[in-house]
């Protein structure tokens, strides 16, 4: 199910050093063009369809249209991200519709405790942080 | 139209690309669930003065297999029993698994879980009338003894779309983001000029810009995921994209630690695990959550026949536990579809339908009923939306409706990976504790611990998450505290070897050459073509990922034998694999995607070929369902119930293939 950009909604991120989607993607797929100032999927055949360049675009320029060799044409399946959930949007081919939304994250973005500054306590002995009193194996063989 | 003699892509590569020097105490080479563990933990044991490096081809926010999100986390042990974890691995793995490996982990793996949740990963509960309460509702946290959702006994519901992000934010900020280098692939590990078998370093490329980097370390963690497209995949075109495992992962752990001599253990090993076909999505709360039963063509549910059972008694003592091992469960399902009673259904409308009917036996009415009907469909969207958004598709493109059609499922083609239902891996130490085994055996390739947890044969070289063998299903939450233990024991290294001097065997120009061979080869021999995909000088690595494939799929017990292999077929796979390796060194690259390509695919030949060796040497079938031999058909516990372990000598460039003792730490009767 590769992604593919949308050439009126894409503004190659402006020129930035890099586009969002070329940020994200886990398999170096997304590329711009800086003639043209738009990305592409450079290999669809390599895309995961993750998502993870449809959620991050900020012009909502990238979609996905199902892997031609086994998927039937006219479903679409698209999310919108927000910092506390996502609303995907499933378009079956017979033009069904169903939406369903979903929490991703309970804090802020940012937000995640680092522990930084906190040391742990005996470098020799196998407790990590916030551990301490590991058990050793009591069912063993008689 | 311009001739097709020009480098594709956007990036181009320069033959002569800029070098970058980076010297670091610490090298950590990855950016997944592992390594974020790593990440995170590695400052609570060292200030400062200690240099620590994170080098991820991709973008931690995204990358690894944990990318796209999960609907699961499969290790939680709360109210269990370590010792029953530890049963429940060694059964599901047919026997030959490092206990110690896998107790260890089990104590460790709560406290991750705890953290992910307290960084913001919405986890289910339950509520006090038992009812399911997904992760945003206000209920008490795991640390404050909140009840997940549980599945399986192992396995708790989340609202996972966000967790590779979550879990990756605090990694960041605790090791510092200008120590986290993304977009940099690394491609081998080097050994120290001076000091034997000691770790000295590490070369890669940047994927954005014409610049190797060449690194000098300690100590290093490979963490870089399993092996994926090693073997023809059902889908061949567009679809190969659509991997069960992720699709970037390309075996670089195991080859990159295999090649300067650590030893490798269990590659024997593989998953092909049964997914709905062609979209690859999960089946776990299928199975677990949904109750959900698989189906043949004739409509029978023939989990639960009598001959399913005479067949489970032939591999005794692992067909008699209540879970069927992975393999096993494969098997009764191939020979469903080998004896023509194709295709296996999951039977998604009966087992929705079975819920709305206990409902309304329970005095239900219609109107809550419906409602209920609404959060039910919800939860099953959201199994497949949260981490495998293109099986959704496909039952988009299908115009299915689960609650009034099941669905096919199908084994997939072979994988290669440590963390999740399979153990191939490299050969670690154990916990420096008494209850370890202490094996008199010079060799640390027999032994079970040598001072470091989960330190590999090679001095300051450990790895993690899918490099660590023979102790599997830890999945995405003890791969990230298998990362948190590394990260002690690295300080600690780099503590005990305070005095050591990193100093590489070869120049940073000598190791820039290497890795930028195929642009060199390609700048070189562009011209003798106007096509430059075809050309008699070079090969690309599109074309070696397809020749590979073919060669494993074909002699190596792929989907197209229904896994069957020999010693015969075996033999010709490993001289084409052969053949391949020297072919790639005639890779060529016009830019730096296909560049990245080529050490990818570099990876993969070496991987799967360790993959053929050990099937090879290990005379029997260990994992029926996942491969046999149909020279050696059975599960022979008489002679083989013991680990393969396998070392490349990096000098003499020859392997040493060896049985190793398997002993268990956690009683054997009962077994299960």
């Amino acid at each position: 199910m590769p992604s593919f950009v949308d050439p009126s909604k894409c503004d190659g991120c402006k020129g930035g050093d890099k586009t969002a989607c070329m940020y994200i993607c886990p398999n170096d797929l997304m590329v711009l063009n800086k003639e043209e100032m738009k990305a592409y999927n450079q290999e669809p055949d390599a895309c995961w369809e993750c998502y993870s360049c449809v959620k991050i675009c900020p012009q909502g320029a990238i979609a996905v249209r199902g892997y031609d060799d086994f998927v039937p044409m006219g479903g679409q399946v698209h999310p919108m991200r927000s910092a506390d959930s996502i609303m995907w949007t499933v378009k079956f081919r017979n033009g069904a519709i169903k939406r369903f939304k979903f929490p991703v994250r309970t804090t802020a973005e940012g937000a995640a405790n680092g522990y930084i500054g906190q040391k742990g306590a005996n470098l020799d002995d196998e407790n990590l942080l916030l551990e301490s009193n590991l058990p050793i194996p009591t069912m063993v063989p008689k | 139209m311009a001739l097709p003699n020009k480098p594709k892509g956007e990036l181009y590569a320069d033959p002569n690309p800029q070098i970058v020097e980076i010297a670091t105490d610490v090298l950590i080479v990855g950016g997944g669930m592992a390594a974020c563990g790593t990440a995170f933990e590695i400052r609570k044991w060292s200030d400062e003065s200690l240099k620590v490096t994170l080098v991820d081809k991709a973008s931690m926010e995204r990358s690894g297999a944990v990318a796209q999100g999960l609907s699961a986390i499969n290790t939680y042990i709360g109210d269990n029993v370590i010792e029953n974890y530890v049963k429940m691995v060694r059964n599901d793995l047919m026997g030959v698994v490092r206990e110690d490996l896998i107790y260890d982990l089990g104590r460790h793996v709560d406290e991750s879980v705890k953290l992910f949740e307290e960084w913001g990963l919405p986890i289910w509960k339950k509520d006090a009338d038992g009812e399911t309460l997904d992760g945003a509702k206000p209920a008490p946290s795991l640390r404050e003894g909140g009840t997940p959702v549980r599945t399986g006994k192992w396995q708790i519901m989340i609202n996972g779309e966000s967790y590779k992000c979550i879990v990756a934010e605090p990694a960041k900020t605790a090791l510092g983001e200008e120590n986290c280098l993304e977009r940099i692939f690394i491609v081998k590990m080097l050994l120290d000029k001076n000091k034997a078998n000691q770790i000295a370093g590490a070369v890669g490329f940047s994927t954005r810009e014409n610049k190797v980097y060449v690194f000098t370390c300690k100590t290093a963690l490979v963490a870089c995921g399993g092996a994926v497209n090693i073997f023809r995949p059902r889908s061949t075109g567009e679809g190969k994209g659509r991997a069960w495992y992720p699709v970037w992962n390309a075996g670089s752990t195991y080859t990159m630690c295999a090649q300067v001599g650590a030893t490798l253990t269990m590659m024997e090993n593989r998953f092909t695990p049964a997914r709905f076909k062609d979209g690859y999505g999960p089946v776990g709360a299928w199975f677990l959550l949904f109750k959900a039963k698989v189906q043949n063509g004739l409509g029978e549910f023939y989990a639960n026949s009598d001959s399913v059972k005479d067949e489970l008694g032939k591999f005794m003592p692992y067909g008699a536990s209540p879970v069927t091992p992975t393999c096993l469960r494969n098997h009764l399902m191939l020979n469903e579809l080998k004896e023509g009673r194709g295709p296996i259904y999951m039977a998604t409308d009966v087992a929705l339908n079975a819920f709305l009917d206990a409902r309304r036996a329970a005095g239900m009415d219609e109107k809550d009923v419906k409602k209920f009907w609404k959060h039910l469909e919800s939860e099953a969207w959201e199994d497949f939306l949260d981490m495998s958004v293109g099986q959704a598709g496909l039952w988009a493109g299908m115009n299915i409706e689960p609650e009034k059609i099941g669905s096919e499922i199908m084994p997939t083609e072979p994988y290669m990976l440590g963390s999740h239902s399979g153990c191939c891996g490299i050969w670690t130490s154990g916990p420096d504790e008494a209850w370890v085994p202490d094996v008199a055996n010079p060799s640390r390739a027999h032994k079970y611990k040598w001072g470091y947890n989960r330190m590999t044969t090679v001095d300051g070289l450990f790895t993690a998450g899918d490099g660590v063998g023979a102790s599997g299903h830890k999945f995405s939450s003890g791969s990230h505290a298998e990362g948190r233990m590394v990260a002690k024991q690295m300080v600690k290294f780099c503590r005990d070897n305070a005095s050591f001097k990193p100093e590489l065997m070869q120049t940073a120009q000598e190791l820039a050459d290497e890795v930028y061979a195929p642009v060199k080869l390609f700048a070189q021999h562009v011209g003798a073509s106007t096509a430059q995909d075809v050309n008699p000088n070079y090969c690309k690595p599109a074309g070696i990922m397809m020749r590979l494939m073919k060669a494993t799929d074909e002699y190596g017990g792929g989907v197209a034998t229904y896994y069957m292999t020999s010693g015969k077929l075996l033999g010709i796979c490993l001289d084409l694999l052969r053949l391949l390796r020297e072919d790639a060194a005639k890779m060529a690259a016009g830019d730096l995607h296909e560049l990245l390509r080529c050490w990818e695919n570099y990876h993969r030949i070496w991987c799967v070929e360790t993959h053929i060796r050990h099937i090879e040497f290990r005379k029997e079938s260990r994992y029926p369902g996942f491969y046999y031999r149909s020279d050696y058909p059975t599960v022979d516990d008489e002679n083989w119930k013991c680990f393969v372990n396998s070392t490349f000598d990096p000098k003499t460039q020859e392997w040493l293939c060896e049985k190793v003792e398997c002993i268990n730490i956690v009683e054997t009767e009962p077994w299960v």
